[in-house]
């Protein structure tokens, strides 16, 4: 979802957004289980370490014209996971860190649930606002026609850096429920695979609306759990998947969806008001 | 209002822009003319801080320009259409012109008040003036050609500019359409008191608008005068206008 705010809607080449995610998750766990702080404050310091790593990677990013901007957070987020995978004292390397206290409240796992629902929930409601709302016009302005954007004085620069801050936040929240739900961390969640998986996501639902993520994601993980119940191989499948798609329905399945909708909804309308 | 003295630009080792002088006046109508190639376009990009100008100064209301980012100069007062169509193709004609309303509002930082509800009467006074206020729900791409133009005029308009610079407004527009078009610009100049900057090949919408012109070739400042001394110079008429 968040990836989507600054891909689909803000058309930069954001190809490692799932190393905001990671860091979130291990600022948490580390908040969890290093310090004595209330567990609170350890939820609060995922998304916010999440939007400072995003201001720092993405200020060095957004000097960058299109595909170096992606290649060079692709080498920023690896240096990230080099760090945690090998500070051993600190972040447990490849072992991750687990057996994360969570709080009494979600230590049922249907609490636990009901606590990521109801936040994504909540994500997914300021993410809409932010989209409809002048920055979200904004941004899909200048993804259009940056050029154009800086004739009428707008700091393309800066509305760039903005979304991706943003869009951090949006990352780390997540990572954070990751934590709450797996109660332990490991390095796969900065690798850059993980990134991929999620861009995949966007690319399957469709870049240019709003649920397209959410179906993209659904869809994968449906794939991961059937397919991956008959053949270990259904990355095979995905990757098919992936093809057709770009061949046929290069706006996603939302984006299909809504091209075959409009039409019906204005007919509709017209006989209505007929 | 506007002068730039003595600019100079180059392109690897090609001198775009040799030497261009223009005064432009407070409340006038302004014309680059000169041949293709003579530096026309790269000399608006230079106001504009498009590009960067290697030598000269360019002056706006007595303040040195030349070195600012673009974005900061449209802040100043000077906004700009451009000869090839720049819009944003997958936002409305509203959309389109409200990006620029709120820009100058500075209101696109806003993250969630909806957009829908905002700078609402400026955008629609816009779209009244140029005349595209019935198609505000379309889609800017699928507009035709002078339509995505005049967009282009009612995007630059929405920053409430002092200067407006035109680059070639009429290009690839049919003679209607050129001359809606010509009708916008007087009545821009004229009941809005903008001052405007453009450029032109058709040399009757040129003469028949502009209060000075300035003449370029190859990136030269040739002269700028009244059109009745543009038309009479010796110079001009060899190196532009003789074949006429």
């Amino acid at each position: 979802m968040s990836l989507n705010l600054v891909v689909g809607h803000g058309g930069l080449f954001q190809f490692h957004h799932g190393v905001f995610y990671g860091v979130a998750a291990y600022t948490t766990a580390l908040m969890l289980k290093k310090t004595s702080l209330p567990i609170w404050t350890g939820f609060m310091a995922g998304p916010i370490a999440a939007a400072i790593v995003g201001l720092v990677i993405g200020g060095f990013c957004v000097r960058l014209s299109r595909l170096y901007f992606g290649m060079l957070q692709i080498s920023l987020g690896s240096l990230i996971w080099a760090i945690v995978f090998r500070w051993y004292s600190f972040t447990g390397g490849d072992d991750g860190i687990s057996g994360i206290p969570m709080p009494s409240i979600l230590s049922p796992l249907k609490n636990s649930y009901l606590f990521i629902l109801i936040l994504f929930f909540i994500c997914m409601i300021l993410m809409y606002m932010i989209l409809k709302s002048p920055f979200g016009n904004t941004l899909r302005a200048i993804r259009d026609n940056p050029q154009r954007c800086e004739a009428i004085g707008l700091n393309v620069q800066q509305y760039q850096l903005i979304a991706i801050v943003i869009a951090s936040f949006f990352a780390g929240i997540a990572g954070v429920l990751f934590v709450v739900l797996e109660r332990s961390v490991y390095t796969e969640l900065l690798f850059w695979t993980l990134s991929l998986e999620v861009f995949i996501m966007c690319l399957l639902g469709g870049w240019f609306t709003f649920i397209g993520p959410v179906l993209g994601a659904t869809m994968m993980v449906i794939l991961r759990t059937f397919v991956g119940i008959f053949t270990e191989y259904w990355t095979l499948i995905l990757g098919i998947v992936l093809i057709l798609l770009i061949f046929f329905l290069p706006e996603g399945i939302m984006g299909f969806l809504q091209e075959k909708l409009k039409p019906r909804i204005k007919d509709l309308s017209r006989e209505i008001m007929n | 209002m506007l002068r730039v003295e003595a600019v100079e630009k180059s392109f690897d080792n090609f001198k775009a822009v040799n030497g261009a002088n223009l005064t432009v006046k407070k409340g006038e109508i302004v014309a680059v003319i000169g041949p293709n190639g003579a530096g026309k376009t790269t000399l608006f990009n230079l106001i504009t801080g498009v590009l960067k100008r290697d030598k000269g100064r360019i002056l706006f209301k007595g303040e040195d320009i030349s070195e600012l980012p673009s974005y900061q100069i449209n802040r100043k007062g000077i906004s700009r259409s451009y000869q090839i169509v720049n819009i944003f193709p997958r936002l409305t004609v509203f959309g389109n012109v409200q990006v620029s309303v709120l820009s100058h509002q500075r209101k696109n930082l806003k993250l969630l008040t909806p957009a829908q509800n905002l700078a609402i009467k400026e955008t629609r006074t816009i779209l009244e003036t140029v005349g595209l206020l019935e198609k505000d729900k379309t889609m800017a791409g699928s507009l035709s050609h002078g339509d995505q133009k005049i967009l282009e005029i009612a995007i630059a308009l929405g920053t409430q500019p002092e200067l407006l610079i035109l680059d070639e407004p009429t290009a690839g527009m049919s003679p209607e359409e050129t001359y809606t078009t010509i009708e916008l610009i007087k009545k821009l100049a004229y009941t809005q008191g903008l001052t405007i900057l453009f450029c032109e090949h058709d040399m009757d919408l040129v003469f028949s608008i502009a209060q000075s012109i300035m003449v370029m070739r190859q990136g030269q400042t040739l002269l700028q005068g009244s059109p009745e001394e543009v038309k009479n110079n010796q110079e001009v008429q060899e190196a532009y206008l003789g074949g006429e």
